[in-house]
């Protein structure tokens, strides 16, 4: 369901995996290992931040240096960088390269057309948003048959339809395809190549990377698990994958669990729209339990959310599809008993479809303290953001 | 009538012996639904025991269809053999596929839709990671709860499972002529605008509620066909309003990215269409009675 994003270096090194030309890299995460890979290395190197965000450059987060000592003195600048709220905790050291040109590849999911898309430029070095608005023309779109994919006549099409002139077309052509066999084979969902370059060797090299994979097809890609680097997501996002928990962090008091991600991300909004009357509070959190609402997920649920020191107040929406409510009910009662002393925050309670007056009967019983039922998802989440701004 | 599905249709269950098809072919059986078997290539000439009904198992679709005559694939097959599966439905040119497993590979459905394409597009497909399709009182093809609202003059179509379930709740008074559930997926065979369509040519749908979510641009694709194409009243709820840009909030395509695919994009292309657009599940539902009361 989800999906990975690629650092530069992961993409690098999977772009050469498939004959894709590259420059030599090499990671570093200290300063010195930036000079012991510009050494290895030789010559002028380019210390690149390996953030998964844009406008890096910008940020100061890659510098050209012509000696290790130099290299030492960028990775200790990099090094540690907050680039956009991401730090900087790892670099690539990249052979330099003589550019004579750059260009714009990528292939992504084109949904309206449930098919795939490739977009070339021979305008690179430009944020490729910027470019499709101000130069749509210099924007080669064409449509990748999912089915057909992209041989060697394709990527000569794709190349032509981006006004290369014919001598590079050879040269260019060959890059395509072999990245279109990254984006078939690792199951990507974006492969983008910005810059593309020509040196003034006459070489097509990728020369930075940006990889989508899909997470959906995981099953069949046991290697990707290495990929996903441990550190980079947020801890509590990281036990709730523990427990298969659909669980994204936001910055807010009232914690949510509800069961399926559109009423999941409705309920963000209707406790937001709430939090306008009580000083302003808002989500801390998006987590979908799925279908079966059973007391382990409930109480994992939970645990995951008043693990948050920034929850005041906890939102359970839930609308009993599949799942009967009295199950619902049993899994909240389950779950408290379960955490005892560590369920310490109000709980709001909006419970309705399949056997709800069951439901509401046994959490009514079982009249835990923490425990609010509401009979609205409006009400309730009026209810819940009042509570978590008188605990604010 | 309804769209897509009613009392005529002839269900079979692609995956009926595994636990989720048969589940959920249980529930539709008490639903009403005409299920007339399953298919399962290592299980054919058997038969399987449900609601207390016996139903054969096929090897494939089109033996299926041969013998019963049926004319709906509702698929529960594992992801990794989802493909497979809804080519087989589309080979054997079953009028409509429903695809409710969660988590195929996005490429796999991008396959099965060029392939479909490819073939003339016979089959409607509608999903995959979708709840399903029910014309209360007629029939039920999928894991949506057949119990929550009677049948009505109302089209829902939405991309999202349980805020179906929340909206056909809120119009239980009113009641649904079908609710089609599209799926939450990047790719995904039944659109909003192809819903949109079927309900203005559907002479019991007097009003439309559509929802939609944050990612993509369907709802926008949506607002303009319904501009141009929909001369029913159409009332939308889209979710998201608040997703920060860069989460993805469950759903594959519902991620905010490069301030394209907002909540508020969405309802500004609604109404510009002519199309209410409630804040909440409960003030659209109230924004469809006000329709309703004035038809």
């Amino acid at each position: 369901m989800d999906s990975v994003d690629l650092f530069e270096y992961q993409a690098r090194d999977l772009f050469e995996s498939y004959g894709v030309p590259v420059l030599p890299g090499i990671v570093a995460d200290t300063p010195e290992e930036v000079r012991a890979a510009a050494e290895k290395l030789g010559g002028t190197v380019v210390v690149k931040a390996q953030v998964k965000t844009g406008g890096r450059g910008k940020a100061g987060g890659v510098k050209v240096v012509k000696t290790p000592d130099a290299a030492f003195e960028a990775g200790q600048a990099i090094l540690g960088l907050d680039i956009k709220g991401h730090t900087v905790q790892r670099v690539m050291v990249a052979a330099g390269a003589r550019i004579a040109q750059e260009f714009y590849f990528s292939i992504l999911l084109d949904r309206a057309n449930r098919s795939y898309l490739s977009l070339t430029s021979v305008e690179g070095g430009m944020e490729i948003e910027e470019l499709a608005v101000t130069k749509p023309e210099a924007l080669a779109r064409v449509e990748v048959d999912p089915l057909a994919g992209v041989d060697a006549d394709k990527a000569r099409e794709i190349a032509r339809a981006a006004s290369f002139p014919e001598e590079l077309i050879e040269k260019v052509a060959p890059v395509i395809e072999r990245l279109w066999a990254v984006y078939r084979d690792e199951d990507a969902t974006l492969v983008e190549v910005n810059p593309l370059v020509l040196t003034e060797d006459g070489e097509v090299i990728a020369l930075d990377g940006k990889v989508t994979l899909d997470e959906n097809a995981a099953f069949r890609h046991p290697e990707h698990e290495a990929l996903v680097v441990a550190g980079d997501t947020d801890p509590l996002e990281a036990k709730a994958k523990e427990s298969d928990l659909n669980y994204v962090k936001l910055d807010g008091q009232v914690g949510i669990i509800g069961n399926g991600a559109g009423l999941v991300m409705s309920t963000l909004d209707v406790v937001s729209y709430a939090g306008e009357k009580h000083g302003g509070v808002t989500p801390a959190n998006f987590l979908d339990i799925g279908g079966g609402a059973s007391a382990e997920v409930m109480a994992a649920g939970l645990d995951v959310i008043l693990g948050d020191e920034q929850v005041k107040s906890v939102f359970v929406n839930v609308f009993g599809g599949i799942t009967a409510c009295d199950a619902v009910a049993n899994g909240i009662v389950g779950a408290l008993d379960k955490l005892g002393d560590a369920a310490s925050k109000p709980l709001v309670v909006r419970l309705d479809g399949n056997n709800v007056e069951e439901g509401r009967r046994i959490l009514a019983e079982a009249a835990h303290p923490l425990v609010t039922v509401v009979d609205t998802m409006d009400e309730a989440a009026d209810r819940a953001a009042e509570l978590a701004n008188a605990a604010n | 009538m309804s769209i897509l599905l009613d009392e005529n249709s002839i269900i079979i269950v692609q995956g009926l012996t595994g636990s989720e098809g048969s589940k959920h072919a249980a529930r539709m059986l008490r639903s009403g639904s005409r299920i007339v078997g399953g298919v399962n290539p290592r299980k054919a000439g058997t038969e399987v025991e449900i609601e207390g009904t016996s139903l054969p198992i096929f090897g494939t679709v089109a033996d299926a269809m041969a013998e019963t005559g049926a004319t709906v694939s509702v698929i529960f097959v594992p992801p990794a053999f989802a493909k497979d599966a809804v080519i087989e439905a589309v080979d054997a040119g079953i009028p409509l596929a429903v695809v409710i497993t969660e988590g195929i590979p996005v490429k796999d459905s991008a396959e099965f839709w060029a392939h479909a394409n490819n073939h003339g597009n016979k089959t409607r497909i509608i999903g995959p990671n979708c709840p399903g399709v029910i014309s209360p009182g007629k029939s039920n093809a999928g894991i949506i709860p057949a119990t929550i609202t009677d049948a009505g003059p109302i089209g829902l179509v939405s991309k999202s499972g349980t805020l179906t379930y929340q909206m056909m709740f809120e119009l239980r008074d009113i009641g649904i002529s079908t609710a089609v559930g599209i799926g939450g997926d990047p790719i995904i065979g039944t659109t909003h605008i192809d819903a949109l369509a079927a309900f203005e040519a559907d002479p019991e749908t007097k009003a439309i509620v559509m929802i939609g979510e944050i990612g993509g641009d369907a709802e926008e694709r949506a607002a303009d066909f319904i501009q141009k194409n929909v001369t029913k009243p159409v009332v939308a709820y889209v979710a998201g309003f608040t997703a920060p840009e860069g989460k993805t909030m469950g759903h594959a395509g519902a991620i905010v990215s490069g301030g394209s695919g907002t909540a508020q994009g969405k309802k500004e292309a609604l109404e510009a269409a002519g199309v209410r657009v409630g804040k909440t599940p409960t003030e659209t539902a109230n924004l469809m009675r006000e329709v309703i009361r004035a038809l």
